[in-house]
């Protein structure tokens, strides 16, 4: 009951979070365009197929849609003096955190519908499984607790938070087998090993292609192990720097 | 009466800097209880334990029937809280902020909107309910922040220096209401560096500077402890100089503007005194008033003392 309580709870800051961050034109437009821009630029003149290149769009897109905003909701509430209200409500720390990934799961999943659906209506790729479906929704929960991991430095400028995040998420997105598949990076290969998006990817194209470097059971527990770890760890890390943070 | 909040040794270090020092108080049910201090004394500090934002470093605090650090939902389930400088937020509607307040607090839809409703007209804000609030000006996001502490019904109600900056109307609007609540038996802990709202609204006031608690009584009880050095204001219609009040009962003298303040033990023998100044010198008085002493004068001589330490 108790817990029940505590996710309604989590529910409220979720719709506040989708209507004052993402229900935003701007913000729609830039989670469409700018994973796809960043896709299209490294695919030029690079021979790479429909069905090679769908799942890592797809997990850019999501990554991208994902953890652009979480990481920077914190910082921004404590500088606009929001956050000190927000917890001295009787909600708990991981609910509202849990909220906060809420709202960009829900987003992460519409911009990613975006791209399902122009693969098949514009591509005629098949993409709808359910391993994929239920992979997106681990993935996006995964990769917004990577946000709010990312946020939880008591720093109340999102500036700060944007830097740290660059540096984290960009070198993801090259080590994941986004750009180049798994089986060809190497020992690089390794590296890829620690990131979730390497999972996911793996995932979209084992949906798409029917072959992939990791079985989508595998695919599926490393990323719910990650999504845990990456949640308890905010969780931890933001109680920690509560102290600081005012 | 029952004790509604009560802290036992509180204490708050950040590195080797002692934020607040091992304080001990207790809040009466129904009381309105003010934490005055300068700037720096750790009064937000104080105010950000006892509602559980911030863990100690030692020491308790009691919530009602409830420990912040072991049942903090149910002690926060009982308080309402205006933080300092806090903000609504301000891409929301006056309306969806309280009841996005409503929802954190687990109220249900049809009373959190009558509720909120309510305390909009209460407010004076129900006009501007649907409006952003980054149309609101300062006094009136204030008024809503006030509003947003009051969606839960709170038993205590905890206030963050609520009426710093804000304009004349609204400050005058905010004590009345928290006189009101208070009236309906909201017990009120509010922070403040200024001295004559603590006097005007308190029943009781705890003064503290450097992390410690100078004194603790009602204003009137603290008044009373320099009673016996009241102080005199003159002023002569033709300009003198300090040298002139050099009278063995006055203890002190402050210019203030054309005026002068002359503090002593006997005031009846300063008052001989300046009539005959005023009489050998044909210069006479044009203003004379006895003054007692303010929460200010207890205020400035506590943190002073303080400082001397």
């Amino acid at each position: 009951m108790r817990i029940f309580e505590q996710l309604k709870r989590s529910f409220a800051i979720t719709k506040k979070d989708l209507s004052i961050y993402y229900l935003k034109g701007s913000v729609i437009i830039q989670g469409l365009l700018i994973p796809a821009f960043v896709f299209i630029s490294f695919i030029l003149k690079r021979e790479m197929s429909l069905d090679m290149m769908i799942p890592g769009l797809l997990g850019m897109a999501l990554f991208f849609a994902v953890s652009a905003i979480t990481p920077v909701i914190t910082p921004w509430e404590t500088r606009m003096r929001t956050f000190e209200r927000l917890v001295s409500s009787p909600v708990y720390l991981w609910a509202i955190i849990l909220g906060d990934i809420m709202a960009s799961v829900l987003f992460g999943l519409f911009v990613v519908s975006f791209i399902v659906l122009a693969g098949i209506i514009l591509l005629g790729v098949e993409i709808i499984s359910f391993p994929l479906i239920f992979g997106t929704i681990i993935a996006a929960f995964c990769f917004s607790s990577l946000g709010t991991l990312i946020s939880a430095p008591p720093a109340d400028k999102p500036s700060d938070i944007m830097l740290i995040a660059s540096i984290i998420k960009f070198p993801l997105i090259f080590i994941s087998g986004v750009f180049i598949p798994i089986t060809e990076m190497g020992v690089l290969k390794i590296l890829s090993f620690f990131s979730p998006l390497t999972y996911y990817t793996d995932l979209a194209r084992y949906s798409i292609q029917g072959t992939s470097y990791f079985s989508p059971v595998v695919d599926l527990l490393v990323l719910s192990v990650f999504t845990i770890f990456l949640f308890v760890i905010a969780v931890k890390w933001h109680e920690k720097s509560l102290d600081k943070r005012f | 009466m029952e004790n509604i909040i009560k802290a036992e040794r509180l204490k708050k270090n950040y590195s080797s800097f002692n934020a607040v020092n091992g304080i001990s108080f207790a809040v009466k049910k129904g009381e309105i209880f003010g934490l005055l201090g300068p700037n720096g004394a750790g009064k937000t500090t104080t105010i950000r334990m006892l509602t559980g934002i911030l863990k100690p470093t030692e020491g308790e605090v009691h919530i009602g029937k409830y420990n912040i650090q072991k049942e903090s939902m149910e002690a926060r389930q009982i308080m309402g809280i205006v933080p300092e400088m806090a903000d609504a937020y301000i891409d929301l509607s006056a309306i969806r902020n309280l009841l996005l307040t409503g929802e954190l607090y687990g109220i249900e839809k049809e009373k959190s909107i009558k509720k909120a409703e309510n305390l909009l007209k209460m407010f004076h804000l129900y006009e501007k309910r649907n409006q952003k609030v980054k149309t609101f000006s300062k006094g009136m996001k204030q008024r809503l922040i006030l509003a947003m502490a009051l969606m839960n019904d709170a038993d205590i109600l905890f206030l963050d220096e609520p009426t710093s900056g804000l304009d004349v109307e609204s400050v005058r609007l905010i004590r009345d209401l928290i006189r009101k609540f208070n009236q309906e038996g909201v017990t009120i802990f509010l922070t403040t560096h200024n001295i004559k709202e603590a006097d005007l609204l308190c029943d009781r006031v705890a003064i503290m500077n450097y992390g410690k608690i100078m004194a603790i009584d009602r204003p009137e009880m603290l008044k009373s402890v320099i009673k016996k050095t009241s102080s005199v204001e003159v002023a002569f219609k033709n300009l003198v100089e300090e040298k002139v009040f050099n009278f063995k009962e006055i203890i002190e003298v402050k210019k203030m503007g054309d005026k002068f303040q002359l503090y002593g033990n006997k005031m009846e023998d300063i008052i001989l005194f300046l009539i005959n100044h005023s009489q050998k010198t044909n210069n006479e008085i044009i203003s004379l008033k006895i003054l007692e002493p303010s929460l200010e004068d207890i205020f400035v001589k506590l943190t002073q003392k303080n400082e001397n330490f």
